[in-house]
């Protein structure tokens, strides 16, 4: 099942973004999970707003990394997918 | 008893720790007959003060510590809950309320949700009020629950649901499943019991068979699979019935560290089971100080503490040679390999024990405050 790019992904509640200063990176807090976020990760939820949908997001990482859309479309997609299994995002108006 | 005391290892390699348990009381209206807390538990004037709780919190966050989970006992039995998740939040600690519910009322999850309080997990002793009142041995406590759990999601508070199975509820999983989705958690602990403290009081009434044991397994993958994105299940198995260990604690001393109510700091909460473990108290020493040093946490830190046939397997980095508390109480050696493995020597012993422990029955011992 992929992400539609008319779908708007974002975090549930009680999932937030952390910066742990002890470890010096960013992790994604969520109920018993601490996922640690690499540099991709966090660019892609600081897209990630609830009101950006997946298109926007892409557009807006293509421009930021200066990357080809078709190049970075796949990685985007499994990262909020896994995020979206392990529930943790959620999508509105998924056209699936 | 005289074990000697394993030197702590001179190069041990591991992080700070990422979650931390706080059993903040003993005291619970319920009485599961499987429940975690020793034997002999605290009472109310035996129990860390707010103050303390407040800097050890702080303390956990300055040393890396990124999940509280905040037990017991039941934790809303103290009436300074509310103060207590405030301070989560002050210092940016995920705040998980691990929960019977029973003391929780709408209003107080309400500020609780207002004061930060991350999420919810919800104890279920049994699908239906006869069950699960005849566990928990409190008349009302079902009723009580299925409210707490819809008040919850109707506050977008994540809710899992912690599910401990056994001979008597375990054939059961599928309307657990059902339940959990119709609540509407995130997420089920599906955590066969494990025998330590009163569960070792149960055995004969508690242990599953190994049918029961391997029809569970089946089930929660199946329901695994057709969940997805729906509901996410964490498993325990029944260990006595498998041929290899659990990587208890994901290794001692490695990513997290209880704290029990009278502020004594250990690797898991069953640690107090191996006599000879010293362990420092935050009253008296700061976490840091007991997380580094402790001769408790470094005891079987790394590798270098491990006898064969640990030593040279080369499972021990998945599963770290087991549980040390099972070793304990069936090998009598904290050291030993976990006995659930297939290499130990009391394997057989141990597998003979648990079936004959699945076809027995008894009345079940239930936990007792002293009086
Ligand atoms: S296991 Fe049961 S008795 Fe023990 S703390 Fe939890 S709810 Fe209370
Ligand atoms: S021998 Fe030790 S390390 Fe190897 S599987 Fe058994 S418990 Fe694990």
């Amino acid at each position: 099942m992929s992400i539609p790019e008319t779908a708007t992904p974002h975090l549930l509640s009680g999932v937030r973004t952390k910066y742990d200063k002890v470890r010096g990176n960013w992790v994604l807090l969520a109920p018993e999970r601490a996922v640690k976020l690499d540099q991709i990760g966090v660019a892609i939820l600081e897209e990630t707003t609830g009101s950006c949908t997946f298109g926007n997001i892409l557009d807006a990482l293509s421009t930021k990394y200066n990357a080809p859309r078709e190049q970075i479309s796949g990685d985007v997609q499994k990262f909020l997918t896994s995020l979206i299994d392990r529930r943790m995002m959620e999508v509105r108006d998924v056209s699936v | 008893m005289d074990a000697p005391q394993p030197q702590p290892t001179a190069e041990i390699t591991y992080g700070p720790p990422i979650a931390m348990l706080a059993e903040l009381t003993h005291r619970c209206p319920l009485s599961c007959p499987y429940c975690s807390n020793p034997l002999e538990l605290t009472g109310r004037e035996g129990e860390l003060s707010t103050e303390i709780w407040i800097d050890v919190f702080r303390q956990a966050a300055e040393l890396g510590v990124l999940q509280l989970h905040l037990s017991g006992g039941e934790p809303a039995s103290r009436r300074d809950l509310e103060d207590l998740i405030t301070a989560c939040r002050a210092h940016d600690l995920y705040s998980n309320l691990i929960t019977s519910g029973i003391g929780l009322t709408e209003k107080r999850l309400t500020g609780l949700k207002e004061r930060g309080l991350d999420h919810v997990q919800l104890s279920l002793q049994g699908v239906d009020a006869a069950m699960a009142d005849m566990i928990g041995g409190y008349k009302g406590g079902y009723n009580r629950k299925m409210d707490v759990a819809k008040w919850t999601t109707a506050l977008d508070l994540p809710l899992t649901l912690n599910a401990v199975v056994h001979e008597k509820n375990i054939d059961r999983l599928p309307e657990t499943i059902d339940m959990a989705v119709s609540m509407g958690a995130r997420r089920l602990e599906v955590a066969t019991v494990q025998f330590h403290g009163w569960a070792d009081k149960n055995r004969a009434a508690l242990m599953p068979t190994r049918e029961q044991a391997k029809l569970c397994g089946q089930r929660v993958a199946e329901a695994r699979e057709r969940l997805k994105g729906v509901l996410v299940i964490d498993y325990v198995p029944a260990d006595h019935h498998a041929d290899y260990p659990k990587p208890c604690m994901g290794g001692w001393g490695s990513t997290g560290l209880n704290i029990v109510p009278d502020g004594r700091v250990m690797p898991c909460h069953a640690a107090h089971t191996i006599p000879h473990l010293v362990f420092e108290n935050v009253r008296d020493t700061p976490l840091a100080d007991i997380w580094n040093h402790s001769s408790a946490f470094n005891a079987y830190r790394g590798f270098d503490w491990m006898p064969e046939p640990c030593k040279s397997c080369d499972r021990k980095t998945r599963d770290f040679g087991g549980c040390r508390c099972q070793a304990m109480a069936i090998a009598g050696d904290a050291a030993a390999t976990d006995p659930v493995c297939i290499k130990s020597p009391l394997h057989a012993q141990l597998q003979a024990q648990a079936e004959a422990d699945a076809h027995a029955d008894g009345p079940l011992t239930y936990r007792k405050m002293p009086a």
